[in-house]
């Protein structure tokens, strides 16, 4: 038996195709973006000698890098939804997302803020700075620069995961393949495409990200 | 005037600083001198309060370095630090490094921070690198380079903790020669150094370290040339060879 492929109704529907790729990246980087600024402050907790702070920024860690993805977004979903607290499917894997990103992005980063040598902290401090101003200007610029791939490493990571949207019917990329070759029966043609899309998603982040980075990163560590 | 009474300094069961006793007036250069583990950089920590001491006193110009109260950010804006290791900030170039806490810390504008910091990596020599960054220049270099990047600060004292130690030999001079210039400037400075000559040359006092106290303190003539304590004397022969 042959498969006889139809592209044309996958071209009718590029439009919403591009449309759910557009949601995909738009969930993808506002959960690294959030995720970022959290894993910056629950590395500076984990690394602190109070357990006040270490420990609860230890759980988030243990949780979100031992758990599977999918867990996290049923739990945002179903189950706040238990408690009446009902998110949108986009909100619901924003916040999972997030809740992942921070807890990979911490280790992360409490690796890169360990790979500083202590005595730029005693240069700093010697010259004044206060812990905000050497945090600032000092140690996160080096931090951000040592940490910059493996953070671009998660930020692909967190598109592909996107695609676990389709679970909870969201509009992403994934959703709306779903929806567009369930009405067409077009199932493999819409899959291919969906499947280019990712590539070329991930490839333009990679990409940005490395150009980002030449512009940015200026000296040598 | 930094006034040192009867500093204790210890890490965990390890007493490093066993009573000591030091001043330091305006204008006054001042070496320490001791074998390794004596206790020497531990005291210049403290004086910036990077370290926190157990018992005693330190006081820099009327201010109690360790009281509660203590602003210690802004105190350390009265206390250069130059370190072994020269801790350049590799992220930024060498003009970025010297005007740096000039604008975050002395809130100068841009323009009055460039203008302070060149006028130091003027003075030290590194006129011509403003725009490298650190990690392509020599030891020397960065070592001067940390030093421009206190006095951009204003400080009204220099602490230099054997800022030519790590250096390759033939880098030394040039680091020692901007000291020297700082002396002739008049800038109080306490050098805690391994170059025994160097301090015989520059300094009105010289401290002998050993063992956590203040074995042997007197002017290089004594300390150094004369010295009288035994420890002294074994320490400066071995150095000496």
């Amino acid at each position: 038996m042959e498969y006889e492929f139809h592209w044309n109704i996958v071209f009718q529907k590029l439009p919403q195709l591009l449309n759910g790729a557009f949601v995909t990246l738009h969930v993808s980087v506002l959960s690294m973006l959030i995720g970022i600024a959290i894993a910056v402050l629950l590395a500076i907790a984990k690394m602190s000698d109070a357990r006040i702070f270490s420990l609860p920024a230890t759980v988030w860690v243990e949780i979100a890098r031992n758990t599977p993805a999918l867990f996290q977004i049923y739990m945002a979903y179903f189950g706040l939804g238990a408690f009446g607290i009902h998110l949108s499917p986009y909100a619901a894997v924003l916040s999972a997302l997030v809740f992942v990103n921070a807890g990979y992005l911490t280790e992360t980063f409490r690796g890169g803020f360990q790979s500083i040598p202590k005595t730029q902290y005693s240069a700093s401090k010697s010259l004044g700075m206060s812990s905000t101003q050497l945090y600032r200007y000092i140690i996160l610029p080096q931090m951000f620069r040592r940490i910059y791939h493996p953070m671009t490493n998660q930020f692909v990571w967190s598109i592909l995961m996107s695609s676990l949207g389709i679970l909870v019917g969201m509009n992403e990329l994934s959703g709306e393949t779903q929806r567009l070759q369930s009405l067409s029966f077009r199932t493999l043609e819409f899959f291919i495409v969906a499947a280019v899309m990712y590539f070329l998603i991930t490839k333009f982040v990679l990409f940005s990200a490395a150009l980002i980075s030449q512009k940015v990163f200026k000296g040598e560590l | 005037m930094i006034q040192i009474q009867n500093v204790h300094k210890s890490f965990g069961d390890l007493e490093v600083l066993k009573g000591i006793d030091l001043e330091v007036n305006r204008g006054e250069v001042v070496s320490v001198i001791g074998g390794s583990g004596s206790g020497k950089s531990t005291l210049l920590y403290c004086i910036n309060a990077i370290e926190d001491i157990q018992q005693g006193r330190i006081i820099v110009d009327d201010i109690d370095v360790h009281a509660k109260g203590t602003n210690r950010d802004k105190l350390r804006q009265k206390l250069g630090m130059v370190f072994q290791q020269w801790n350049s900030f590799p992220h930024l170039t060498v003009l970025e490094n010297a005007s740096l806490a000039p604008r975050i810390v002395l809130k100068l504008s841009k323009k009055e921070a460039i203008e302070v910091a060149k006028k130091e990596l003027n003075h030290v020599g590194l006129g011509d690198k403003l725009d490298e960054y650190p990690t392509r220049m020599s030891g020397g270099q960065q070592q001067r380079l940390a030093i421009a990047r206190a006095l951009a600060m204003r400080p009204d004292y220099m602490l230099f903790d054997e800022v030519t130690s790590a250096l390759d030999p033939e880098l030394v001079g040039e680091v020692l020669d901007t000291l020297r210039m700082l002396r002739d400037d008049g800038m109080t400075m306490i050098c805690v150094t391994h170059e025994i000559a160097f301090a015989r040359e520059v300094s009105d006092k010289v401290a002998f370290f050993h063992q956590g106290i203040i074995e042997e303190i007197g002017p290089p003539e004594q300390v150094i040339v004369n010295p009288q304590r035994e420890a002294t004397q074994k320490f400066l022969s071995k150095v000496l060879h």
